[in-house]
């Protein structure tokens, strides 16, 4: 009986379809662009529908690269950030499933301190500690490879604490069962826990994965090899990087093109993104 | 903290399990961040030969700069901005989403995958959209009489990253938004409107109050993603200017740190922006566990 009007309804629906509208509007202008040859851009304004050279720009930018700009082809950089994103979500997820379990299932002395000490990487974002880290990772001789890239990101208290939650909540007689049946504490985290995590694990891998591939100051930081530069940062030295103005069209092909792995992902796991987003947050 | 009643006994076991969390921990968090309490009490000297130890001269120094000073207030306008800019297009469109029932999925889909964007990339594009020779919307902005240029005019400039960095956040509040719309028990407003109460009436009696504990959560939420994950907008972009317009504290504490190598001051500034998230962590935990006004 609420909210049954047409008109109402017709509005509200206008409002929305503008609403997708702006919100997809960059990047369906970043598709045009890289679409279009360079020299469209000279003449003026940007057109609003696609052009015919979808195909060699694109090849350009993964294969070719930009000798000029002194950045290596994309296919070498999307590598890299793959490599980068796995690491610190495999990394993440498998450390922070070990401590919930320690912390859940085992009682020892200093439990609640080092409880404190993980919920405190909470309060020390990378960006609030940029030089003394560098330092750090400097002194061990972590700059330019990928245990530099991925190592020092991957203490997480979110993941921690949302497994320890979901931990609590597998009923006691889980534990009294396998004890029965003679298990052990790893035999039991291998063959209950484990599996009973899966779809927890599932989500916040989706989290995780955009959080790695998105990085952007830490590879800024502590790359200065070309082989292990990362997509999102290397668009960067492409967009704002040189003196004169950037090929736009090449740009656009490498936005959409470092875009992608993580939309799609967002795409295709739309369920499990939610549950790991609205999940992680409490 | 509890754990479960009955546990495992072993007197090693679970120290190695909580080992790569907390050395990790340790080496990467905890030791650069005691790195920069100690090294924001010292100053080095031009060529690094000399440190002396200067107490809290960092910090007083720091808050008689008037380029410090600026990064603080260039910092309040742009996460203050962000924010209410983004929550604002999210709740509207979750409002309307949430009274559609065929439509809802695909509209969501539509809307949730900016999350995706890093936050650089979603710079560089607004920055192409805003570009005053090619871009799309100076084109139109000038038939409207509207000179746009962020290259020189600084207003224009924090507009773009504004614009750049609510945009990648509106798939987050939204999902949040919608999240706490469909747990509004339908009755409420059905009793609403048999009381006569009209559609606005509703909504700013009876839903945005029932909101205000996620609204609260994502206010916290959004002025930390502002402050701290908005580096790449800006390096991407404006690198801070024109004219420090652009110059937030993050940025700031890197450019100090890496281009011009003034170590001490930069150490200053990254205990300060501890000190924030701190109080940033401690009100949200604090007030979610609370629960606003029920």
């Amino acid at each position: 009986m609420v909210d049954n009007d047409r008109w109402g309804n017709l509005l509200a629906h206008c409002i929305l379809i503008v609403g997708v509208a702006l919100v997809v509007f960059p990047i369906y202008i970043a598709v045009i662009a890289s679409t279009h040859t360079g020299s469209t851009f000279l003449s003026g304004t940007l057109p609003l529908l696609p052009g015919k050279e979808a195909w060699t720009n694109y090849t350009t930018v993964i294969f070719e690269g930009r000798s000029r700009a002194g950045t290596p082809p994309i296919a070498q950089m999307l590598w890299n950030s793959f490599i980068m994103a796995m690491a610190i979500t495999i990394g993440k997820l498998s450390i922070s499933l070990l401590s919930a379990f320690a912390i859940v299932y085992f009682q020892f002395r200093f439990r609640l301190f080092f409880f404190w000490i993980i919920f405190l990487t909470l309060m020390l974002p990378v960006e609030v500690r940029i030089v003394p880290t560098f330092q750090v990772v400097a002194d061990l001789g972590m700059l330019n490879s990928f245990a530099g890239l991925s190592i020092p990101l991957i203490a997480s208290a979110t993941a921690t604490f949302l497994f320890r939650q979901f931990f609590m909540t597998i009923p006691e007689e889980m534990l009294e069962a396998a004890r029965v049946d003679g298990a052990g504490p790893l035999k039991f985290f291998k063959d209950i826990l484990l599996p009973l995590s899966i779809t927890n694990i599932a989500a916040l891998f989706v989290i995780m994965f955009i959080y790695g591939w998105n990085q952007y100051l830490w590879p800024l930081l502590i790359t200065t090899d070309p082989s292990y530069y990362t997509i999102v940062m290397g668009i960067q030295r492409m967009a704002t990087g040189g003196d004169s103005e950037p090929l736009w069209h090449l740009v656009m092909a490498t936005v959409v093109v470092a875009a992608l792995p993580p939309v799609l992902v967002i795409l295709f796991m739309q369920r499990l993104f939610v549950k790991g987003l609205t999940e992680t947050e409490k | 903290m509890q754990t479960k009643k009955l546990t495992f006994r072993n007197a090693w076991l679970p120290y190695l399990l909580l080992a790569p969390q907390v050395i990790i921990t340790a080496i990467f968090f905890l030791w650069p961040a005691g790195q920069a309490l100690y090294q924001s009490l010292l100053r080095q000297d031009a060529f690094g030969f000399n440190t002396t130890f200067v107490g809290l001269d960092n910090f007083t120094r720091l808050f008689q700069d008037d380029l410090y000073v600026n990064a603080l207030q260039v910092t309040l306008i742009f996460s203050v901005g962000t924010t209410l800019l983004s929550m604002s297009v999210a709740l509207l469109l979750a409002v309307l989403v949430n009274r559609m029932l065929r439509s809802r999925d695909t509209y969501t889909t539509f809307l949730v995958w900016p999350y995706a964007i890093a936050p650089a990339i979603a710079g560089i594009l607004w920055w192409f959209i805003f570009n005053p020779s090619i871009g799309i919307l100076p084109y139109f902005l000038e038939m409207l009489g509207i000179s746009w240029n962020h290259r020189s005019n600084g207003n224009q400039a924090m507009l773009l990253v504004i614009i750049a960095a609510a945009w990648k956040q509106i798939s987050y509040n939204f999902l949040f938004f919608l999240a706490g719309l469909q747990s509004i028990p339908h009755s409420l407003i059905e009793a609403a409107a048999i009381d006569g109460a009209n559609k606005f009436k509703r909504f700013w009696t009876i839903v945005f109050p029932l909101l205000s504990p996620i609204t609260f959560f994502l206010m916290v939420v959004n002025v930390v993603y502002a402050m701290f994950d908005t580096f790449g907008v800006i390096h991407a972009t404006t690198e801070g200017g024109p004219a420090q317009a652009t110059n937030i504290l993050v940025y700031k504490v890197y450019r100090d740190g890496f281009v011009s190598m003034n170590l001490g001051s930069s150490a200053a500034q990254s205990v300060i922006l501890m000190a924030i998230v701190v109080l940033l962590t401690v009100l949200q935990f604090k007030y979610i566990e609370r629960r606003v006004n029920y």
